[in-house]
């Protein structure tokens, strides 16, 4: 008899939990990480992905029916266009908006944070970000690097009434017209993203995550202080870099127990960026980079959560100091690594996904990447603790590729 | 105190390097010599960093102070300590691809390492790239992008530069977060490489120097 929608989303909730805690589920999981793949795969452009919500949940559930993966990211990694156009986002160039309407989105490197504003993002980084950071990054929010601070707003009641006369302003008007624009396109992509993942957990599947959130080092140096600009913080100002990075903690930790808490959903996404290998020395690495990340680890754990840390680029230098996580608590995903070598010091430790390389899902064959596949459910699947997927999030790629790493995977991976 | 500036460049240590760059500037010292000096100095970073012993933090934070060096040498050159070069580079990020943090490196150390370089900057049509090559008779062109759709975009690149005759009298090297070997067959590129020295190294087979 065939399994209800119901039985097939606890059957891969169960697979995906033991191979996490290190059970041995009944066979490897495929959790692929799409990011534009499904709309290159449904026929969409990825602005049409961006812009028309119907079509980016038309696109991800025709990858996910077609594909069964046993868990999914979901729409919601396409990003909104519209909120983005409401607030005139700077730090992104987008289809449509800077890129080609065939092509995703990118990162504009910046310095959005100056060396000299440590200390108020320390003291303060509600107000920083309101006053200084947001006007930076949103052109239509520039305005608000006008306002006082809330306390020097603040009037009672024997006090002059005139002090919010600078919101009163036309321009901070304007701003603020544009936050409560934007704030209604969010609602409206929330309640279609939430819509998306009612309607496919009545056909058997739900996401992975719901919530992700930043290494403490990542979240200072992708948002704030760009490349650049925090590596030479390390040279320049190792102590201030180090105390905003305290900072930085709580904030990050707070980013991930909230969300989670609310959607119901245990996982949380952690993308590791500027700690890879040749981004910074190991020494750097377990100064200024794993610290805070391991307390945002525990964090997460604390709070009955389970962290996927998604780690971009090399790693093998890094396996040993990474080990030092509670057994069975944590998801580690791996790009480029030494992948026997992460069994070998991570095996007892931590559940591993990964790592098939993505030049071999866009140029390879279906029997190249099945062989790779096998060599990854050999080496890596034994025993349990391994989750099948691509070494970096999917964009470009050839169907037949991906099928066959989904086929194999459900075929070959099987725990006798 | 330390007078030795290929040291304390090579050792990045940033006050030191600026405080005697500076006492030399002001003793009258030749500032084809100290310029001389903090290549020097850079040619041991670069070394540094192929060991392992450095890297990309260190090539970022080596050419600042190199940069506050030659800002505060600048006035003091005149046109007869421009330095020769050892031969032309174009390069450039792909159509599509808006990333340059690796390739602006490349950059720095083809220059430091005596290179004539064009960095036609980013998301660069193919059409300018084959127009740069035309124009400036450039033997090496290096290809940068970061993402998946970089690769396509390289090969098309590369194709045109065919279609026009000039294949055989370029060599070409790509490099970026994505590329393999696999994507150099695929593009049709001549090499790729890991990281600037790579890129370095490359060019200097390719167009001799030492």
């Amino acid at each position: 008899m065939e399994k209800t929608p119901e039985e097939l989303c606890k059957e891969r909730e169960q697979r995906v939990r033991d191979a996490i805690q290190l059970k041995v589920p009944d066979r490897v999981p495929f959790i692929p990480m799409f990011e534009f793949f499904p709309a290159y795969y449904a026929g969409i452009t990825p602005e049409e992905a961006m812009y028309d919500y119907d079509k980016a949940c038309m696109a991800w559930k025709k990858t996910i029916l077609d594909l069964e993966p046993d868990m999914y990211i979901g729409p919601a990694i396409f990003r909104s266009g519209p909120v983005y156009d409401a607030l005139d986002l700077k730090q992104l160039k987008w289809p449509g908006h800077g890129v080609n309407p065939n092509l995703i989105y990118q990162f504009v490197e910046g310095e959005y944070m100056k060396a000299e504003e440590y200390d108020e993002f320390i003291e303060n980084p509600s107000d920083w970000m309101l006053r200084r950071y947001m006007p930076r990054i949103f052109g239509a929010l520039e305005p608000f690097s006008r306002l006082p601070s809330i306390p020097e707003q603040f009037f009672y009641y024997g006090a002059p009434s005139a002090k919010l006369a600078t919101m009163g302003t036309p321009e901070v008007q304007e701003a603020f017209q544009a936050l409560l624009k934007a704030a209604r396109e969010s609602l409206r992509w929330a309640t279609v993203l939430m819509s998306f993942v009612k309607e496919m957990r009545d056909l058997g599947f739900m996401p992975i995550f719901y919530v992700a959130t930043y290494a403490p080092y990542d979240f200072i140096g992708d948002n704030f202080r760009g490349t650049h600009g925090i590596m030479l913080d390390m040279y320049r100002r190792p102590d201030k870099l180090l105390e905003a990075l305290e900072r930085a903690t709580q904030l990050v930790i707070r980013m991930a127990t909230s969300g989670a808490a609310a959607a119901g959903i245990p996982v949380v996404f952690i993308p590791l960026h500027k700690g890879a290998e040749g981004l910074m020395s190991l020494e750097q690495f377990k100064t200024f980079y794993w610290p805070t990340l391991r307390k945002l680890i525990m964090g997460i754990i604390d709070a009955g959560l389970i962290p996927y840390v998604y780690t971009e680029g090399g790693y093998t230098s890094r396996l040993e100091v990474i080990s030092d996580v509670p057994k069975g608590k944590v998801l580690y995903h791996f790009e480029r690594v030494d992948m026997a070598k992460a069994k070998e010091i991570l095996g007892n430790v931590a559940c591993i996904s990964g790592n098939v390389p993505n030049t071999l899902l866009c140029t390879g064959t279906p029997q190249e990447v099945r062989d790779y596949c096998k060599r990854l459910i050999d080496v890596v699947g034994e025993g349990g603790g391994f989750i099948m997927d691509a070494s970096a999030t999917i964009d470009e790629a050839k169907f037949e590729n991906v099928k066959a790493m989904a086929d194999f995977t459900k075929e070959y991976g099987v725990y006798k | 105190m330390a007078h030795d500036l290929v040291k304390a460049l090579a050792d990045l240590e940033e006050e030191a390097a600026l405080r005697i760059a500076k006492e030399k500037i002001d003793g009258g010292e030749d500032p084809r010599r100290i310029l001389e000096d903090a290549r020097h100095a850079l040619e041991i970073v670069g070394k540094r960093f192929e060991s392992a012993e450095y890297f990309i933090p260190d090539l970022i934070f080596s050419a600042e102070i190199l940069k506050a060096i030659t800002e505060m040498v600048k006035p003091k050159l005149t046109k007869a300590t421009e330095v020769k070069r050892i031969g032309k580079v174009v390069i450039g990020t792909v159509a599509g691809d808006i990333h340059d943090i690796g390739k602006n490196i490349v950059t720095f150390m083809l220059d430091v390492n005596g290179f004539d370089v064009y960095d036609l900057g980013i998301d660069v049509p193919v059409q300018k790239v084959v127009e740069k090559i035309k124009e400036t008779e450039a033997r090496v062109l290096g290809l940068s992008g970061f993402l998946t759709l970089a690769f396509d975009s390289m090969k098309e690149t590369i194709e045109a530069i065919k279609a026009v005759g000039l294949r055989d009298k370029v060599k070409i090297m790509i490099g970026g977060g994505q590329i393999d070997e696999e994507i150099r067959k695929y593009t049709g590129a001549d090499a790729y490489g890991q990281d600037a020295m790579a890129a370095v190294s490359l060019a200097k087979e390719w167009l001799g120097g030492k």
